[in-house]
């Protein structure tokens, strides 16, 4: 006897179509009222190779001050480096009490939650601002707020791989009576190091980008110079400028590619 | 396999002390009863098999034992110790005194198979020194490599658990386990997992431990022919009691075929 084969959709119910209907609704609005008039957007375009367009003045870029650009590149990448290591080593134990499996305490894991979700809503320029009030103008006030941006980033994604560890060895070394922190140190860490590193590694290649726009609000590194550039109409050298932090943020990602492969 | 028990388990089940004492044992999880008020005990330096149907709570009954599984009712002595009087400080230390053999072997997957033994040190040690194998102390090491030794793995010591057969990382956990120095053995289906022969060589590692070391075990297993070959008792739990509890020299197949009948018409 022949089956019947099934229905190849399942059968929605109203209130299913009505959200599907809402959230449609939601995109077309935001599209109507936020984007750009397909004209204004051509003729916009055209604007930019004009004679005294911004691309036209920008090509050919300006390498005339490239060695201190290249101090100030390399600034940005101290930057990036240190407060990404101070973040992540951060993260580290905000994510174990963010922990179902591994805080003390509900009340201390809603407490770490809601701090690392704080620190990753609040853009890292708001945070910048923050620190150059705390701290003064230049490089630190920028560590400082990489730093805590990745104490958001990297807190929930190294919580989230140690909430997926498959819990049978830490249950086993539960019963052989091992302390909550030579859980973690034994069983919880190890599952969890090539997803740590992946993430460290995103985490280093976000505050590279990051850390040069930290420079337009005064918290070191290139993006000051940019801004200056601009500022004073240097179209050409902020072209130099760009190329050269695209050459860092392609060398950064390609290293952290390259350990990836090796580590994990 | 029978073989007669140890000259040491002997005199000591002779004394009577028993190495574990259930009394009135119950468990009740919501809507069902699983454990009814066991009373059993079990002489040192014997190993005992606990069979019963799947459901029957064989599992939950071992957990209950040491606590994994807070008991609703009874009275626990194991090791001379009142385990339900224990307060969490030193219900870890007892805990440590009692080696636990899973059904899942439990390891910690991207370490060697050295440095999972070494976390059976953390019954009675604790820090980084006892995390990895590369950071232990040099007397942790060799305790670990004779544990490797005494189940045939000491060439594998360095190799990452996750790249070893399911019967060598059973026997890196049994390694695991008497680097806990344990008393007393509890193993929840040890060879559930493993192919027939494989199954076969845990099975008599475990009992091997009994008849040369004195240890007590108390085993879960499926297999007739290994309740018959590897035990002194056989325990059969049935809606939550002992329904069967006889000296496994006075049992055979047919037998123990006869409880599982009864216990699935039951």
């Amino acid at each position: 006897m022949t089956m019947l084969a099934p229905s190849r959709f399942e059968r929605r119910g109203l209130i299913e179509y009505a959200a599907l209907l809402g959230l449609l609704a939601l995109v077309v609005t935001s599209l109507a009222a936020t984007a750009p008039a397909p004209d204004k957007l051509g003729s916009g375009i055209a604007r930019l190779f004009a004679p005294s367009g911004l691309l036209t003045q920008m090509v050919p870029p300006d390498f005339t001050r490239i060695v201190p650009i290249g101090w100030k590149l390399l600034e940005t990448l101290q930057m990036a480096v240190a407060g990404s290591f101070l973040g992540l080593i951060l993260a580290l134990p905000f994510a174990i009490l963010a922990t179902d499996r591994l805080s003390p305490h509900p009340l201390v894991r809603h407490v770490a939650r809601a701090l690392i979700a704080l620190f990753r809503t609040v853009p890292d320029l708001v945070w910048a601002i923050v620190f150059i009030i705390i701290v003064g103008l230049g490089p630190a006030a920028g560590v400082m707020a990489i730093m805590i941006d990745k104490i958001g980033f990297a807190g929930r994604f190294f919580a989230e791989a140690m909430e997926e560890t498959d819990p049978g060895p830490q249950d086993a070394l539960r019963a052989i009576g091992a302390s909550r922190l030579g859980l973690i140190g034994s069983a919880v860490i190890p599952a969890c190091l090539p997803s740590f590193i992946a993430t460290s590694l995103f985490a280093l290649e976000k505050s590279v980008r990051g850390s040069a726009a930290l420079g337009l609000v005064g918290a070191g590194g290139i993006g000051v110079d940019l801004k200056v550039a601009f500022d004073l109409f240097n179209y050409d050298e902020a072209l130099a400028i760009i190329l050269m932090m695209l050459a860092l943020v392609i060398a950064v990602e390609q290293g952290s590619g390259w350990i990836r492969r090796k580590l994990i | 396999m029978n073989a007669p028990l140890s000259p040491r388990a002997l005199a000591s089940s002779a004394l009577a002390e028993p190495v574990l004492a259930v009394a009135g044992l119950a468990k009740d999880f919501p809507g069902r009863k699983v454990l009814g008020g066991l009373d059993f005990a079990l002489a040192p330096g014997q190993a005992t098999a606990l069979i019963g149907a799947n459901g029957s709570g064989k599992s939950t009954l071992l957990r209950c034992l040491v606590r994994l599984i807070e008991p609703s009712a009874g009275e626990i002595r194991m090791l001379g110790r009142d385990v339900r009087a224990l307060p969490p400080r030193l219900l870890r230390r007892f805990r440590a005194e009692v080696g636990i053999v899973w059904q899942r072997h439990n390891l910690v997957p991207r370490l060697s198979a050295l440095s999972n033994v070494i976390h059976g040190v953390q019954a009675r040690m604790s820090g980084p020194r006892v995390w990895v194998q590369s950071l232990a102390p040099a007397a942790v090491r060799d305790e670990a490599m004779e544990c490797l030794v005494r189940v045939g793995l000491a060439d594998r010591a360095l190799v990452r658990v996750d790249s070893l057969s399911g019967g060598q990382q059973q026997r890196v956990a049994i390694a695991r386990m008497l680097m806990q120095r344990p008393a007393f053995i509890l193993a929840d289906e040890p060879d559930a997992s493993l192919d027939p022969q494989t199954g076969e060589e845990v099975m008599s590692l475990l009992l091997g431990l009994v008849r040369q070391e004195g240890l007590s075990l108390l085993v879960i297993s499926h297999r007739l022919e290994h309740t018959l070959r590897f035990s002194d008792r056989i325990l059969g739990l049935a809606d939550g009691q002992i329904a069967l509890d006889l000296a496994t020299r006075d049992a055979n197949a047919a037998s123990l075929r006869q409880f599982f009948d009864h216990a699935d018409a039951a």
